[in-house]
């Protein structure tokens, strides 16, 4: 079955919030995604999720079903269709998908939104630019041999040449092709090169609406007070001075919902403006039952949980006899790496507009995952999902905190309570002490060396509690989606063992920016570079030995990796920095690689110390992820995680006592500034592999790169972060 | 009632004279480009000029606005276009969020100081953060903004 159809002559086209009159294509993408069975599935029904509309006047409208947060999104994937389709750019008008089934998967994290829809992309601008010539054909009584396209005209042979717009009348009509050309990758226009923001404008002027933005005719605005422990709840609560702060209107309480994105739970303050809903929230008196993650002190956790990776755990990979080697070992070197939890801290916190009416609701919101936050929304007010709209804002930042939408659930049962259009809006206090953390972790790393200085053997036994635990409550060991970063290590090494250490969580576990890659893709690099030094290598020379061999490594994810490219990535990063150069006196380098959301880079960071503090000079990035689509995307995501690496290096830390977490604000959980900053030099390679992740895959080989260039500097090892602990920063 | 004149208009309201002035820019007034990140100060979203000096609105009570000269991301000054189309030229946002803030900043810079240097630049930025890390993009849009103003 052909995954894309016509539709311009469908009612259907109503509900997918088109007008109708155009062009209109639909595509199913299912059939693209590397989720699904690759092969000759056939489509019960045809279910489409992606569409262009071409109108007369010759606008396109292309629809962005994934949600743009930084990422690029609304500009990379509408512009593989207009390049494929030979469209004008400046006539592509993007309109923001609702969160429905039926615009596929939207859930915008995983690195995945061009990886999954590169193809079907093309494949739809492809079809339009046939059928267009078709028409033109028709119109013109020629051969289609004879016609081409070229920036939104049909031109023939003979110099004659007419507007996309004017040949919509014809092209509605037609059936879509079954065989289909696709450009030369030598002719794309925006593919593969470098295209502004679509709504660069509209954020440098301000008016942009993000979340936050969002405003009602009578919208009222709500604060809430969450138990500081994870999971207490109200005990009693007096709101009588709360109600005296001019322009609170009202103070409820909101039940926690035991679910793992629903509402904490607690006292919602509504009031006629933030400041006055901020204020009463402050005049609340409340007490709490705090439950059982009051005994959680994430300083005593961290000695648990490595004491727990300094015994036997359970096994998550056994190759070849690890015991074995290191009794045979000419050299052991063992280390303890601990990482502290993080929070995601977008600059816009997490905020919804609802408005529950009867059995329906609208929800404005920045979220990451408008289906969850639909279904989340549907299966609170008991409402089929077809009553809730959630319309998709611009994202302040999202990094994974807002796929999970507890403050949309809190927004819908405020406004629910209060039957008007209601405004959630989370202080930046609230942000940090109520998220969903990125994990603790502690891991222990034993590897033996021959006396060529060859790695024998490696065992990384580490603990951290899982993000399986938020969905199911007393998992208290990491999951294996945890373990396949470390089992995965693309070293050549013949023994090799992974096991886990017993770690249950006390706060909500989420996935942040690389997620598990970061305490991975820190301790592998950090290791790698004391076995460097430990066989008396280069560490360039020693881990290029070490991946070893060009060869593709088997995992169970549908794209195996390729240490020819990962290799690659590395010397291209050696070859930008001058590796093995002289630097200035006091500065040194530091190298990391890893491979993360199907994508490889390596990074070399330059730093020097004056008084004892790091400062980063230059980081040198380097890419594959495969076919590019917005090269300046690209650039700009590897040169904002060098930042998101440095802001977790130097500061990132989150902290628990008594179950409160200890931080507040930017204040005391700190991000790297303007005066700290690093020139980021960044390459992409050329490849015409599949495209794979960009978003992700720059952060986790930052801090290591860091810790790294310390050691050379001043041969003094840090085996935890984040540095500002040591008074490094 | 107070009295806030922003980007040269009028506005009557009638708030608690110790609201911060960010709240009644964005929730009263409805100016909604400047936006809210820390509540302290610390962050720099929240960057409007007061009598052209930049200040944190969280931490503004509107009372010590009144009678000012407030400009926010939607007013219009010289510095501030210019800036804008050296964001657009250099494609600086990612999320965007902060960028008002940022750009508030930078106008306030270029305002006092028609040629900064990096360490001028970094004193005059240091109060905006960016989560997403735009940092490189906005220190080079700001020397492209001071280089086509010198060929005038």
């Amino acid at each position: 079955m052909n995954p894309i159809r016509n539709i311009s002559r469908r009612t259907f086209v109503k509900s997918v919030g088109l007008a109708s009159g155009g062009l209109i294509l639909a595509c199913n993408t299912s059939v693209f995604s590397d989720k699904e069975s690759a092969g000759d599935k056939e489509l019960a029904s045809f279910n489409p999720n992606l569409f262009v509309q071409l109108n007369a006047d010759g606008s396109l409208i292309l629809i962005a079903s994934r949600s743009e947060m930084g990422n690029g999104v609304r500009t990379s994937l509408t512009s593989v269709i207009a390049d494929e389709m030979d469209a004008d750019w400046t006539k592509v008008i993007v309109k923001q998908a609702v969160g429905d089934v039926k615009y596929g998967d939207q859930n915008t994290d995983g690195s995945r939104s061009v990886r999954y829809l590169f193809e079907p992309m093309r494949k739809m601008g492809a079809m339009a630019r046939a059928m267009l010539i078709t028409a033109a054909a028709q119109s013109w009584k020629v051969s289609v041999t004879e016609c081409t396209a070229e920036n939104h005209h049909v031109l023939h042979k003979s110099g004659k040449k007419i507007a996309y717009g004017d040949l919509v009348e014809i092209a509605k009509n037609l059936e879509v092709p079954t065989e289909l050309t696709y450009k030369n990758p030598k002719e794309f226009k925006y593919i593969g090169k470098k295209l502004r923001g679509v709504d660069v404008e509209e954020y440098a002027n301000g008016s942009a609406i993000f979340g936050l933005d969002k405003r009602l005719p009578n919208m009222k605005f709500a604060a809430m007070q969450r138990c500081p422990v994870t999971f207490g709840t109200v005990k009693s609560f007096d709101k009588t001075a709360a109600l005296k702060i001019p322009g609170v209107i009202d103070v409820i309480e909101i039940p926690r919902m035991e679910k793992p994105f629903g509402t904490l739970g607690g006292i919602a303050v509504i009031a006629s403006n933030t400041w006055a809903a901020f204020k009463g929230k402050e005049a609340l008196k409340i007490e709490w039952n705090y439950g059982d993650n009051a005994t959680y002190d994430s300083e005593k956790y961290m000695k648990l949980i490595t004491e727990n990776v300094h015994k036997q755990g359970k096994v998550g990979k056994d190759v070849g006899n690890v015991n074995k080697a290191f009794k045979n070992a000419h050299k052991i070197v063992e280390s303890t790496y601990q990482l502290p939890h993080l929070a995601h801290a977008p600059m816009e916190v997490p905020n919804a507009v609802a408005w529950v009416q009867g059995d329906s609701c609208e929800v404005w919101a920045p979220t990451q995952d408008p289906q969850t936050a639909r279904k989340e929304v549907s299966d609170y007010l008991g409402t089929p999902e077809e009553k809730v709209t959630i319309n998709v804002t611009f994202l302040g930042g999202g990094f994974g905190r807002k796929s999970k939408p507890d403050y949309v659930v809190e927004a819908v049962a405020i406004s629910k309570a209060m039957n008007m259009p209601i405004q959630v809006v989370w202080t930046r206090e609230d942000d940090i002490k109520h998220g969903y953390y990125h994990t603790v972790s502690s891991q222990y790393l034993k590897a033996s060396l021959d006396k060529q200085g060859n790695v024998t053997g490696w065992l990384n036994r580490f603990a951290l509690p899982s993000i399986a635990s938020t969905f199911s409550p007393g998992v208290d060991y990491p999951a294996g989606f945890e373990i396949s970063s470390a089992a995965n290590v693309p070293f050549d090494i013949k023994n090799m063992k992974v096991e886990v250490g017993q770690s249950p969580a006390y706060v909500r576990i989420g996935w942040l920016r690389s997620v598990i890659n970061i305490p991975h893709g820190f301790s592998q690099n950090v290791f790698a570079d004391e076995l460097a030094v430990a066989a008396g290598k280069d560490p360039l020379e020693f881990r290029l030995n070490l991946i070893g061999k060009d060869r593709i490594e088997e995992t169970e994810d549908p794209i195996k990796y390729d240490t020819a490219r990962l290799k690659n990535v590395l010397k291209l990063a050696a070859k930008n920095a001058n590796w093995g150069k002289p630097l200035p006196e006091g500065h040194a380098y530091g190298l990391s690689v890893h491979y993360s959301f199907y994508s490889y880079v390596a990074s070399i960071v330059e730093i020097s110390m004056p008084n004892n503090k790091v400062k980063v000079h230059n980081v040198f990035t380097v890419i594959d992820c495969g076919q590019t689509v917005n090269r300046d995307t690209i650039k700009a995501q590897m040169e904002g995680a060098a930042i998101f690496g440095m802001s977790l290096a130097f500061y990132g830390k989150i902290t628990a006592k008594n179950g409160a977490i200890e931080q507040s604000n930017y204040s005391d959980y700190k991000m790297i500034r303007m005066n700290e900053i690093p020139k980021v030099h960044v390459e992409i390679v050329e490849s015409a592999e599949n495209p794979t992740g960009v978003g992700e895959p720059g952060v986790p080989v930052i801090a290591p790169a860091i810790v790294n260039a310390i050691f050379k500097l001043t041969g003094k090892r840090y085996y935890n972060l984040p540095l500002s602990d040591y008074g490094l920063v | 009632m107070i009295t806030l004149q922003i980007n040269g208009e009028k506005h009557k309201i009638d708030v608690a004279p110790e609201m911060p002035l960010l709240w009644a820019i964005r929730d009263i007034v409805g100016l909604t480009g400047t936006k809210y990140g820390c509540g302290i100060g610390v962050c720099g979203s929240c960057k409007v000029l007061l009598d052209n000096s930049p200040v944190q609105s969280c931490l503004i009570p509107v009372s010590a606005a009144e009678g000012k000269n407030i400009v926010t991301i939607e007013g219009v000054s010289e510095n501030l276009q210019l800036l804008q189309a050296s964001w657009l030229a250099l494609n600086v946002p990612q999320c965007g969020f902060c960028q008002p803030g940022q750009l508030i900043a930078a106008t306030a810079l270029l305002d006092k100081n028609s040629d900064p240097t990096d360490d001028e630049i970094n004193e005059a930025m240091i109060g905006n953060i960016c989560r997403c890390g735009t940092y490189q993009r906005i220190k080079s849009a700001i020397h492209r903004t001071v280089e086509l103003k010198k060929q005038g």
